[in-house]
């Protein structure tokens, strides 16, 4: 069985997790796009410390039952890595459309020197 | 600027197939209204469709979601000085003949923002799948219960609005299923929203942005949002109002 003191440290630092969250989308820190992995990882992590039987269960399952908390551990780490994961495929999008944003803004500032200069219309298609 | 003229709001992500319709029978409803196409990235001839039947066109550089194509025709309309503008889907599923009947109640000042319900008393028969159904009951009830207003349709993108309207969602507007949220942030700055009945044609081409496999994911965003937003401070609030 888990220690009390593991259990009662855990479900507070899922809580804490859960408010902080909480109080960053409030804010407008954080977008609910981004928050909603955080929620569930807390929530996951706050029923596995409340639940003792259930981690115990599981410890039992990967054959760790005389430390159940490890579970915890690698619980908390899965998530952290599927963060991190989510994040680069975000990070990725953002690098795009930077490049995409980057490249349409000399070409209009291109544009406008060209029309400034002549006076006269485009003579091309845009966009 | 624009005295008595409309500005139509039409966002449009690779809607080739239908946009051109649109914006001619907007267009041919009423020759008050000003199209604006805000093309939200489209791989297609969007663009240049909307552009020949006569529509301004903003054309976004790449894909950003509906919330923001649509907050950019509000800026848009908030730039050029339009005293009035209401929004449509670029796939034809609304009707620009319903829009006299969206524009009666911002026209006689008893609203801010017109909302066209699917869903209230007198609208005709509209049957989405059971999924979606579900899922627009869901957020009808919950906006209701938090704005402690009788709200039907809370998914629709069939609007009008007067300039306070336009400024506040120029200012903010959600992204995702950006309609149900928005309905929240009118209740929370105290604008004074009506909805009325409207009947919504079937898709033309195209299909929704919202497929089966991501529903549950918004419904679940969308539904933390919400109660997010009615505990959020705002930056321009209303005139305090006592009471409700």
């Amino acid at each position: 069985m888990t220690p009390v003191k593991v259990s009662v440290a855990a479900a507070i630092a899922s809580i804490l997790l859960i408010l902080v969250v909480l109080e960053l989308i409030r804010g407008r820190r954080l977008k609910e796009r981004y928050a909603l992995l955080w929620l569930v990882t807390g929530v996951v992590l706050l029923v596995l410390s409340v639940w003792r039987e259930g981690l115990t269960t599981i410890a039992g399952w990967l054959g760790v039952a005389t430390y159940p908390p490890a579970i915890l551990f690698a619980i908390a780490t899965l998530f952290i890595i599927v963060v991190l994961l989510h994040y680069s495929t975000v990070l990725s999008q953002l690098d795009e459309q930077n490049m995409l944003l980057a490249q349409r803004l000399a070409l209009l500032e291109t544009e406008v020197d060209r029309l400034r200069d002549d006076g006269s219309g485009p003579t091309g298609a845009v966009s | 600027m624009t005295p008595g003229r409309i500005v139509a709001i039409v966002p449009a992500y690779n809607e080739a197939g239908a946009i051109g319709g649109v914006v001619a029978a907007i267009r041919a409803a009423n020759p008050r209204f000003d199209v604006v196409v805000v093309d939200d990235g489209s791989r297609d001839e969007t663009s240049a469709i909307a552009r020949a039947h006569g529509a301004a066109v903003v054309t976004l550089p790449y894909n950003i979601g509906i919330g923001g194509a649509v907050q950019t025709g509000f800026k848009y309309a908030l730039e050029r000085g339009y005293g009035m503008a209401v929004r449509l889907d670029g796939d034809g599923q609304h009707d620009p003949g319903e829009l006299p009947k969206l524009l009666g109640p911002i026209e006689r000042d008893e609203a801010d923002i017109v909302t066209g319900s699917r869903f209230a008393d007198g609208s005709g028969d509209y049957r989405p799948p059971l999924a979606r159904r579900i899922g627009i009951i869901w957020f009808a009830r919950i906006v209701s219960l938090l704005t402690r207003q009788r709200v039907t349709d809370t998914t629709s993108g069939f609007q009008a609005l007067n300039r306070k309207g336009i400024a506040l969602f120029a200012g903010d507007y959600p992204n995702d299923y950006p309609e149900v949220e928005a309905t929240v942030l009118v209740f929370k700055h105290r604008l004074r929203l009506v909805e009325v009945p409207v009947t919504m044609r079937e898709r033309e081409t195209g299909s929704s942005s919202i497929t089966f496999l991501r529903s549950i994911y918004y419904v679940l965003k969308v539904t933390l949002a919400l109660f997010i937003a009615m505990v959020r401070k705002y930056a321009v609030p209303q005139e305090e109002v006592t009471g409700s």
